[in-house]
């Protein structure tokens, strides 16, 4: 849609949670994901990219 | 006929970001865009004054519009011109307040901004005219402005071929066949090729340009904003389950995470079930707070900013965006959070 730094997370009703995981283990995962947040939002970009939180970034 | 034009701070060259802030000023004469608009419209017509507004002020103030009008009133204005704002998302909001109240108030009024201008639905029934993405079209930006000021002023209707973007007026016809004959007309007509006839145009999606990386994120303060309607128990403030046409405000003082059943999301456009049973699935102020404390953020804004997304015409979201923008610039925050759901983008 156009955003320039995107997280890929889980789920549609749970942006920075997984309800599969037991509550130690989604707090990490939502750990992650803020941390994956917080490295797009130092990161330059040209246009729109994703980034995986567990991998390297990439174009839309 | 006795003109007064609108334009923001930086255009009237007393600054850029530092001064979005100020409040509304008027000068007796032309002043930057205006001086050219001046020589393209003749002797006929004057700009009897230009007040020029910090594009936060004017955005993110709900009386500016009327502010900036009254300031005028001295100097018996029959018609208001605002702008060019170009692709200036704040700037082009305020362009629009300004027509539209001043036709309210039974002046002419104009406005000239980009098609994708966030700005450009408020415009009200004054017109708007398109000017190019950036002052680097300033040339026949104001020479097409120029043109549909003198046909305003003479009386005349501005429609397509004056450059208007504004929607005229819906006014009702009758058809000369049923829709269903329409419809599969134009599916023909796309199979022959002809990719442009439509009568319901859809919105476009445009490319955000992407803002610079932040510097020092240890030094930063950084907001967490959501389209995931989340809202305190009871959605006090009646925050829309779809088709959202507003956007609201909560505090985060005091608060290391989102305890289930003080916050639910009111989004229809999802089963709200994992959000509600702990509301940092939606809003991660948990994890928030921890980066904060170990410094990894300098400051975490002190309140999150929510609308629903659901349905939510891209028009309003723009809307949104623009005024999320100025809010959190005005408090000095240099980095967002948006949480949305969504599907999770296939690579």
């Amino acid at each position: 849609m156009g955003a320039p730094r995107i997280v890929r997370t889980r789920g549609i009703p749970f942006p920075t949670g997984d309800p599969s995981l037991d509550s130690e283990e989604e707090r990490e995962w939502r750990r992650q994901l803020i941390d994956k947040a917080l490295e797009a939002l130092s990161t330059s970009v040209s246009g729109p990219t994703v980034f995986d939180p567990a991998g390297e970034a990439q174009p839309a | 006929m006795r003109i007064v034009h609108y334009i923001n701070q930086y255009f009237a060259g007393v600054g850029g970001e530092e001064e979005a802030g100020r409040g509304p000023e008027l000068r007796e004469e032309a002043v930057g865009p205006g001086k050219r608009l001046q020589s393209l419209i003749g002797d006929e017509h004057e700009i009897v004054a230009t007040v020029f507004c910090g594009d936060d002020y004017a955005a993110g103030t709900a009386e500016a519009a009327e502010e900036i009008l009254s300031l005028t009133d001295d100097h018996d204005p029959e018609l208001v011109v605002a702008g060019p704002a170009f692709t200036s998302g704040r700037y082009g909001v305020a362009c629009s307040a300004v027509v539209a109240a001043a036709h309210e108030r039974g002046l002419k009024a104009i406005a000239s901004m980009h098609e994708d201008n966030p700005g450009l639905q408020d415009a009200g029934a004054a017109p708007v005219i398109e000017s190019g993405e950036s002052a680097r079209r300033m040339k026949g930006t104001i020479e097409r402005l120029a043109a549909a000021v003198q046909k305003l002023a003479a009386g005349e209707h501005l429609g397509e071929e004056d450059g208007r973007i504004s929607r005229p007026r819906r006014v009702n016809v009758l058809a000369d066949a049923p829709a269903a004959a329409r419809a599969v007309e134009l599916v023909l007509a796309r199979l022959g090729g002809d990719t442009e006839r439509t009568e319901l145009r859809p919105p476009d999606f445009d490319q955000v340009t992407p803002a610079g990386p932040v510097e020092d994120l240890s030094e930063a303060s950084v907001a967490l904003v959501t389209e995931g309607g989340l809202v305190p128990a009871g959605n006090p403030d009646g925050l829309e389950s779809s088709r959202a046409t507003l956007w609201l405000r909560y505090s985060l003082e005091g608060r290391d995470s989102l305890p289930e059943g003080e916050f639910e999301s009111v989004d229809g456009g999802f089963s709200t079930e994992a959000a509600n049973e702990d509301p940092d699935r939606m809003v991660p102020l948990d994890v928030a707070r921890e980066l904060e404390q170990e410094g990894a953020i300098g400051r975490l804004h002190p309140e999150y900013l929510v609308t629903t997304g659901n349905g939510t015409a891209v028009a309003s979201a723009k809307h949104f965006g623009v005024e999320w923008a100025v809010e959190l610039h005005k408090a000095e925050v240099q980095a967002a959070i948006l949480t949305a759901p969504g599907s999770p983008p296939s690579s």
